[in-house]
């Protein structure tokens, strides 16, 4: 995607971006052919007072060629779009890089919340940092997610990096990437979830290794309990009542 | 023969709401159709006026909360795809046409017929009725994923939810119902002489579709009772917490989801195909390959439907196999598009409002199906799956296949129909007013999915990246074009119900076509054909050399034709 | 005669098949795919749940056993009825129809005892993954072989009077093949572990 339309700011952003335009380029052809047979058609064979039409099977080998030509070639083309897109998915979602560092991304209706396991490398312990609706990360480092769902299908989505998952309740599913740019870009939630869909925004900060550390000293203060801001079971049940009465 | 139809002139009531006749039933489902059309295209303008004026309230509609929101799209998207495409495209001009175009006096089951019909209306009255319920209408997206849409403590429309599926279910049974019959009466109701490949194209596409639906649908009815009783009795079938699995929903749903675009696709394919060759004056390119490919799509449509699925959670190795099968399809669809093309090609066309509805079809589907190869590539896919670049692309194809072969096929047989002429300044002042915003409309829609518009999003103001001015702008044209685009259908309305009375009387061919509905006169009385026809040859037989007319009738006799030869 | 006569449609025969076979065949094999599509889902989610074993081990398998006796012998005298009307003895085959018919009331009455049965000892729809299936499945088939009793017992009533006859062989082939679904739920519900 142009970059003036979306940021790339990971590895592999820029992969996905390079197969689009392959595939632009090819079909952008064809398509223009085929749409400039179309108006060339009409116009050279439009109604005219005594030319008669001609009367055509479709048997005719001259003519049957025009179109066993393009069919070849379009499958021609179909094969390289299917190797190369074929590559960037294997590369994306079938295998992943050694890990840098882990964060588990967490869906709820309607939040995302967030938990990296802190200076001794250990989920589920005291120095956990947990945070709700953004995800502090380190530029040039390798992450695998574990995504997770509360309650019903959401969708993880970073555009900036080309990032995309459903996260499925009931499971576990991993990925990965590897932010190559400084910035704060946008979590969206891609999966219809009910009400608050469009509510789940969240942001991801890419920070160089002396910015993340010292957003680490400024808001170390362990965050109380283990849930997130929003209880969404009770605050469902409530709406629910409320559209009920 | 006629003698058997011998029957006393029926009453009002019984002659429109309790018809067997084909024709009656056909209209039937013309008109709900459109009415639910205007319907569906009522609650686009409503959450197109949230996107483009967003938190403005909309008239006729109030402010548009994220409820309302989530409703409009379900609804918008549920109604166009089983109310509006189905009803018309397969059953009513299934239901007008095919004992027309192969010679027979009506359908074989006629009972049945107004059985599915019925069957349909119910469907439609409980949908409405959805409307009225505690909570609205159901508001979790027309492909209902579960857990969402399984409980009614999440998607906050627990009776909505239950009566959508319920609405869906019997337009299944209801479509079961007339697919059945339209098939076996291509079969076996044929008139003498009328051999396999001399069957009208659009025939043999309303039969395919007919038999890809009832092949896929099965498995989503399966699904549908699951998630029903999901919904009503406290089941787990497809909730992660009582051994249940989402995912299972989403196989289902896409199994049918999928070949269901084909459903609606070959009807409207086999529309174009009988009117090009009419406008053309031409014999279609390739008949045989015409079939053929559609048998392939036919066939290949049962083995794509995980591209929906590629970042839902499947085996990411599964994904592959998806992905070459969807780029796959894409080569018969691309060739059956070409023949149109080539038929074309030393042919004598005329410009008439039902062939420029016809090539509108191919123009724009082709920047549909072209669109589709950026969501079948899965690398690609990672990117673009639930953006407004895939809401352009499947409205680059479903808008000609709904609407555009629609308008064509009704502007074409309306005379047949009715017995009159459409008005042809009107024709096509309402064809420019509808293509050209049309594409205003959507092209902007790719642009601000390639920008990271996700789909299902009333308000972008939290997201950073998509509060964009540049890309307000191109939200706020595409509500802007869509207003136009809707005014216009008024001319059509008009132009529809004035002909009625005050169109010009079209007599049995004012077309000239080949095919034997046209035989008839218009509208054709109970029965069809007074006397039933012999066909003679295939049913495009246009630019015959030596003969006086440039085309052939399929139930004139060669004996009959002797004289006719030019000296 | 019914009221409406037959349209030609009906009575001509592209294909060599009568339309009345042709459209129940096509019936049947929508059906198939409605059952086709909930068998395998079922047998999908049992594979992954191996504990589902202990949950069916409660259905009661002689009662299953039975029903199987009951509706093949039922089919026996559907084809027998088929026989009847093909030879132009109406009121023959309506009393085979009016028998098989007897033999969904059988299946139907043991179903419901076992059913009984079964929800006393607390095994209700939302009982779990393994029983949600069972009712669902069972109670979908069960549907459909009310529904074969009641339109074959309007088939007989024409029958008996020899009219309609080539709807006898239809509605045997749509019971022929309910039993067939039983056929496979059988083995599915009451006895893999």
């Amino acid at each position: 995607m142009w970059e003036r339309y979306i940021t790339a700011a990971s590895t592999y952003a820029h992969s996905i971006d390079h197969l689009f335009f392959l595939i632009a380029a090819m079909v952008g052809f064809w398509l223009i052919v085929a749409e400039g047979m179309i108006f060339w058609l009409v116009f050279k064979f439009r109604a005219r007072d005594g030319r008669p039409t001609q009367y055509i099977t479709g048997d005719e080998p001259h003519l049957k060629r025009w179109i066993s030509i393009p069919h070849f070639l379009i499958i021609l083309c179909d094969v390289v779009i299917i190797a190369w897109a074929l590559t960037v998915w294997y590369h994306i979602k079938q295998v992943m890089p050694p890990a840098d560092a882990t964060v588990r991304v967490i869906g709820q209706q309607w939040a995302w919340s967030f938990q990296q396991p802190g200076p001794d490398g250990v989920f589920d312990t005291p120095d956990d940092i947990r945070t709700v609706g953004e995800l502090h990360v380190v530029v040039d480092t390798t992450y695998h997610f574990d995504l997770m769902s509360r309650d019903v299908v959401h969708s993880f989505a970073v555009p900036a990096f080309r990032l995309k998952q459903d996260a499925l309740p009931g499971r576990v599913i991993t990925g990965w990437f590897r932010p190559n740019r400084v910035g704060t870009y946008d979590i969206q939630c891609t999966q219809m979830c009910g009400l608050g869909h469009a509510l789940m925004a969240g942001r991801i900060i890419v920070e160089t290794p002396q910015q993340h550390a010292a957003w680490l000293m400024r808001d170390s203060a362990p965050v109380a309990a283990s849930e997130p801001a929003l209880q969404p079971a009770a605050a469902n049940r409530s709406m629910v009542a409320e559209v009920l009465r | 023969m006629s003698a058997q139809m011998e029957h006393s002139e029926p009453g009002v009531l019984k002659k429109y709401l309790w018809s067997t006749d084909h024709k009656v039933i056909a209209m039937q489902y013309l008109f709900t159709g459109m009415a639910m059309a205007l319907l569906g295209g009522f609650f686009a303008y409503g959450f197109r006026m949230q996107l483009g004026f967003p938190d403005h309230s909309v008239p006729g509609l109030g402010l548009i909360t994220p409820g309302k929101y989530n409703a409009l799209v379900t609804m918008h998207g549920s109604i166009m795809i089983f109310w509006v495409a189905m009803p018309v495209l397969v059953a009513a001009f299934g239901n007008f046409l095919i004992p027309l175009m192969v010679g027979c006096d009506d359908m074989a089951f006629p009972r049945i017929n107004r059985l599915s019909y019925q069957i349909f209306l119910l469907s439609v009255l409980v949908l409405l009725a959805s409307f009225f319920v505690k909570g609205g209408p159901f508001g979790g997206a027309w492909t209902a994923y579960p857990p969402l849409s399984a409980n009614g403590a999440y998607n906050l429309t627990p009776a909505g939810a239950v009566m959508w599926l319920l609405a869906v279910a019997l337009e299944f049974v209801a479509f079961l119902l007339g697919g059945i019959n339209f098939t076996v009466t291509a079969m076996n109701s044929r008139a003498p002489g009328m051999k396999m490949y001399d069957i009208p194209i659009l025939v043999w596409m309303i039969v395919l579709a007919n038999v890809i639906f009832m092949a896929s649908v099965g498995p989503l009815i399966a699904g549908a009772i699951m998630l029903l009783f999901d919904q009503t009795m406290a089941t787990g079938f497809y909730d992660p917490t009582r051994g249940g699995d989402p995912l299972l929903w989403q196989h289902l749903f896409w199994f049918f989801g999928h070949p269901e675009v084909y459903v609606v696709l070959l009807p409207a394919m086999g529309i174009v195909a009988e009117i090009i060759a009419v406008f053309a004056r031409k014999k279609i390119f390739g008949y045989k390959t015409v079939l053929y490919t559609a048998w392939a799509v036919g066939f290949l449509s049962f083995v794509v439907w995980a591209h929906h699925q590629f970042v839902a959670g499947i085996d990411p190795r599964m994904a592959n196999i998806f992905s070459i099968t969807t780029l796959l399809i894409s080569i018969p669809i691309a060739e059956m598009v070409f023949l149109y093309i080539a038929t074309l090609y030393g042919g004598s066309i005329h410009l008439d409002t039902p062939m420029l509805w016809a090539l509108g079809f191919v123009v724009e589907f082709l920047i549909g199906g072209v669109t589709g190869i950026f969501l079948g590539s899965s690398g690609t896919d990672i990117y673009l799956h639930d953006t407004y670049f895939l809401i352009a692309h499947f409205h680059y194809t479903f808008v000609p296949i709904a609407i555009i072969a629609t308008f064509a096929g009704i502007t074409f047989w309306y005379p047949k129909m009715f017995g009159r002429m459409l008005n042809e300044t009107l024709g096509k002042i309402h064809f420019w007013g509808t293509i050209i915003p049309f594409n205003v409309i959507f092209i902007p829609l790719f642009i601000t999915g390639i920008a990271g518009d996700q789909r299902r999003v009333y308000n972008y103001a939290l997201f950073a990246e998509q509060s964009r001015p540049e890309l307000q702008h191109l939200r706020t044209m595409s509500t802007i074009a869509l207003l136009f685009m809707l005014a216009f259908q008024l001319v059509f309305l008009f132009n529809f119900f004035w002909s009625f009375r005050h169109g010009k009387e079209a007599g049995s061919n004012p077309w000239r076509s080949a095919t034997l509905e046209w035989t008839v006169p218009s509208p054709p009385p109970h029965g069809n054909f007074a006397q039933m026809p012999t066909v003679y040859r295939g049913p495009y037989e246009y630019g015959l050399p030596g003969h006086a007319e440039d085309f052939v009738p399929q139930n004139v006799p060669d004996s009959a034709l002797a004289g006719e030869v030019k000296a | 005669m019914s009221a409406t006569a037959k349209p030609l449609a009906n009575t001509r025969n592209g294909t060599g098949i009568p339309t009345a076979r042709l459209i129940t065949w096509w019936v049947i094999a929508s059906e198939i795919v409605i059952f086709g599509g909930l068998l395998a889902s079922y047998v999908m989610h049992r594979i992954g749940h191996p504990e589902w074993a202990e949950a069916a081990s409660h259905t009661n398998t002689w009662a299953g056993a039975f029903n199987t006796f009951v509706l093949l012998t039922s089919s026996l005298c559907a084809v027998l009825a088929h026989k009847a009307a093909d030879a132009h003895d109406g009121p023959r085959a309506a009393k085979l129809l009016r028998l098989t018919s007897l033999g969904g009331l059988i299946f139907l009455c043991v179903k419901g005892f076992e059913w009984t049965a079964d929800i006393h000892e607390g095994f209700v729809l939302s009982s779990g993954g393994f029983w949600s299936f069972y009712y669902t499945l069972a109670g979908l088939h069960g549907l459909h072989v009310l529904a074969g009793m009641i339109i074959m017992l309007i088939v007989a009533a024409d029958a008996a009077k020899n009219e309609e006859l080539q709807r006898v062989e239809c509605i045997g082939l749509y019971w022929h093949f309910v039993d067939i679904v039983w056929i496979f739920l059988f083995p599915l519900l009451y006895i893999a572990r």
